[in-house]
């Protein structure tokens, strides 16, 4: 049994990429267990979402220092989630920075060393410009799929499955942007 | 066979139109919503609408069952407490189409005041009590649920937790079965419980309690797993797959007893399995339901239950790992102080000028249920209490005759959204007006039920199924309805009317209704408006507009910024703004507060 956290701020499209993972995990018949967090977390706070796939799966839920892959959409909530990667497990970050509210409005600190408290506590880290490429591409919000490429690199599903899905799962008009995005983070190298 | 990943509220959703149900209600509220929003598909089968409350939610599909429909009714955990009257009424009555009962639980209370377990509802009703441990059991839970029903003459409890349904795994998916044709007839001595009838009823109700019992022992979605040992695991729910993890990870191989009927517990299979083993573990989230059961059941056991488990909070694998002593509660490693993301009222939300002057007035001001709670929270702060559906209305009255009766100083007002004030706040207004209240209760009406995701209620001018429905007018119902004199709308986007409005009014010795009006913002998450930019030069760091905790307004070094990707347009922090430093980007271009109120009556849709 392997497991994947996706975390992120309200509105970055952890919703839309974990269900994307799943439909690929399920069309690769693996046994697939998600879940996620509702309600509070709309209004701007972290939301966060594991899956879990393997032959059988019992929980849904995540593991402290259980966790294969953690991709996370924003720094900080990388750094919030630390605490489920396995000891050999990959956590994969979007150097992007969302100020909570008790900063922006002056309560409260956005910590400097987000990154060097990541190398410190990760021994396998991959910081990615998911948002920068995904601009550069046209539209901010392809930063999901983006990320999700990356994750695709690094495990171990056939590639077509992961186009197949996009193309399925995705409106029309945003699939060529998707598809694009997909392939800058599958072929990311930091 | 068919097979999709779903949800647990869309696998009870399939379940009732695979159950051959036609009939379906409820009130929203966080785990639950979801359900009646995925039944609504089957609108061409399941006839289905949004009550004002539960308890009218509750007694509307219990009516349904009396002409023969197969009917569900859904809410959250405490939204049972509000129907616990007809809840305890329907079980001693029976049924004649089957009629089950969902509530959602909330362990960890991810979204709710308090984490009850209503699987003692089931008890207290003398009600069956089924209870899913993945979306699979979901759906045919609803199914075997109808057949129980129609069979003991009962209502069926179903008891989700908050990651049951919104937790997604695989399921098969069926065929529609057809319900049979039932004709409705008088039956006066089943349907009025006179305490005569009553009396007789509950003679009957102990005897199938009884029955039931014998079936639980037999029922299959009760089960035992073999392991290997003499070590034995009893468990329900979520916490019966959280423990198959964890004994797993602990590499142990113990033997299990899925309780899927906590209530009536299936003793006679429970101690055909506790003669299997020497040791026994009970895993169920919150109260030691079945725990009680199995001590008593069989007294000499060695059982380990909430001496050891938690009381609170979710029974996940890394707690019951922790709890036996098998794994550290401390992560690896020192990721050093995060700060905290809570959540907040939106850019552009309608309710945030009203906290604002409550806050600079500092009236005592009671607090209701939904988006508009995070009002309480800092920077604004704005709010004393957060009780229950309703209550702000109440309780307030309650604090204004104790104040008035000890002569002490009576400054206070209550602040309660539209859908909370059509569940209940309406009764507690009718209290006031009835015992010569003087109170101020001000409703926060933005046309939907914002919380739970935007589900019509009375006020939007729009049905579940789609269709126009008549708009209550709060303002209208207060003054005509009432006969209330002091009865105000004003624009939640205009910062000195509500400031008067609500001056004026909590100084005036009678009661007075004020709604602040303006459609909720996520309504137009499509729309371009023009966003708000802060001068610089004439920004001179007060940091005023910080203070209404926008998530679009930040600082930097000394002045304000405002994130155009997230402002709306609304002009709250310009109107606040002391040296005019704050101005729309285009000035010609799309205002948020140029839009006519009269133009989103129906629902708030463009």
């Amino acid at each position: 049994m392997k497991s994947i956290v996706i975390g992120g701020v309200g509105g970055q499209g952890v919703l839309t990429a974990s269900d994307l993972l799943s439909d690929v995990l399920m069309a690769a018949g693996y046994d697939v267990k998600k879940s996620e967090v509702h309600g509070m977390s709309q209004r701007g706070g972290d939301v966060i979402s594991t899956i879990k796939y393997g032959e059988e799966v019992f929980s849904p839920l995540p593991n402290l220092n259980g966790t294969d892959y953690i991709l996370s959409f924003e720094l900080l909530e990388g750094l919030r989630n630390l605490k489920y990667l396995a000891e050999d497990g990959v956590i994969m970050v979007n150097d992007y920075v969302w100020e909570p509210l008790p900063v922006a409005a002056g309560l409260d600190e956005y910590p400097g060393d987000v990154k060097e408290r990541l190398q410190q506590n990760a021994a396998r880290l991959v910081i990615i410009p998911a948002s920068q490429i995904a601009s550069g591409l046209g539209n901010i919000r392809a930063t999901n799929i983006v990320l999700i490429g990356v994750l695709a690199r690094n495990m171990d599903i056939d590639r077509s499955l992961w186009l197949e899905m996009i193309k399925k799962k995705i409106p029309p008009r945003f699939i060529d942007l998707n598809l694009k995005a997909f392939e800058k983070g599958w072929g990311f190298s930091a | 066979m068919k097979k999709l990943l779903l949800s647990g509220n869309e696998a009870i959703a399939r379940g009732a139109y695979e159950a051959g149900i036609t009939f379906a209600a409820a009130y929203p509220g966080t785990p639950s919503t979801e359900i009646l929003e995925n039944v609504v598909h089957y609108r061409d089968d399941i006839y289905c609408h949004w009550g004002a409350n539960e308890k009218t939610a509750f007694e509307e599909a219990f009516g349904a069952c009396f002409t023969g429909a197969r009917s569900l009714v859904a809410m959250k955990h405490v939204g049972l407490n509000v129907a616990a009257d007809p809840f305890f009424s329907s079980s001693y009555i029976g049924v004649d189409g089957g009629f089950v009962i969902v509530s959602a639980d909330d362990p960890g209370m991810h979204s709710s005041q308090n984490e009850q377990d209503n699987r003692n509802y089931g008890i207290a009703a003398k009600m069956i009590v089924l209870e899913p441990s993945d979306s699979q059991e979901a759906k045919d839970l609803v199914k075997e649920g109808i057949k129980i029903s129609e069979q003991f003459d009962t209502p069926v409890l179903i008891r989700l937790t908050t990651r049951i349904s919104h937790s997604r795994s695989i399921v098969n998916i069926g065929e529609r079965e057809t319900p049979p044709e039932i004709e409705y007839k008088k039956d006066d001595m089943k349907r009025m419980l006179l305490p005569a009838r009553a009396r007789r009823k509950h003679v009957i109700v102990e005897e199938r309690q009884k029955k039931l019992e014998e079936f639980c022992n037999q029922f299959k979605y009760n089960r035992i797993v073999t392991g290997e040992g003499r070590v034995g695991v009893v468990a329900s729910g979520m916490a019966y797959y959280n423990g198959r993890e964890a004994f797993q990870t602990a590499g142990m191989k113990p033997w299990f007893l899925k309780i899927t009927t906590p209530y009536p517990f299936p003793t006679r299979l429970f101690l055909e399995f506790a003669r299997q083993v020497d040791e026994i573990y009970v895993l169920e989230e919150n109260d030691p339901v079945i725990e009680r059961f199995a001590r008593l059941a069989a007294p000499g056991k060695k059982i380990v239950g909430k001496e050891v488990f938690p009381l609170t909070g979710e029974m996940t694998a890394d707690v019951i790992l922790e709890s036996l002593g098998k794994k550290s509660p401390l992560p690896a490693g020192d990721t050093g102080k995060i700060p905290l993301r809570p959540p907040s009222l939106c850019a552009g939300c309608p309710h945030t000028a009203t906290f604002y002057n409550l806050k600079k007035m500092k009236v005592t001001v009671t607090g209701d249920i939904g988006c508009y709670t995070l009002g309480g929270l800092p920077p604004l702060s704005a709010m004393d209490t957060c009780i229950d559906m309703g209550a702000s209305v109440s309780a307030l009255l309650g604090m204004e005759k104790a104040l008035e009766k000890a002569g002490k100083k009576n400054r206070q007002v209550a602040v309660i959204g539209d859908s909370t004030f059509f569940h209940s706040g309406i009764t507690g207004l009718l209290d006031i007006i009835y015992n010569n209240g003087k109170s101020t209760v001000i409703v926060l009406d933005n046309s939907i039920t914002a919380m739970t995701g935007h589900q019509e209620n009375p006020g939007s001018g729009t049905t579940l199924m789609g269709e126009e429905a008549p708009v209550v007018d709060i303002v209208k119902l207060g003054r005509e309805g009432l006969g209330m004199r002091h009865c105000y709308q004003v624009d939640g986007y205009d910062v000195r009317a509500v400031h008067d409005v609500l001056k004026r009014e909590i100084d005036r010795p009678e009661p007075s209704l004020i709604v602040v009006k303006r459609p909720c913002v996520l309504l137009y998450r499509k729309a371009r408006w023009s966003p708000m930019t802060v001068d610089e030069e004439k920004c001179t760091g007060c940091k005023l507009c910080l203070r209404i905790g926008c998530p679009a307004i930040s600082r930097r070094g000394e002045k304000a910024r405002i994130e155009s990707t997230l402002c709306t347009g609304c002009n709250v922090c310009a109107q606040l703004c002391p040296a005019d430093a704050i101005h729309f980007v285009d000035p010609e271009g799309l205002h948020i507060g140029d839009m006519s109120l009269e133009k989103f009556k129906k629902g708030g849709q463009q």
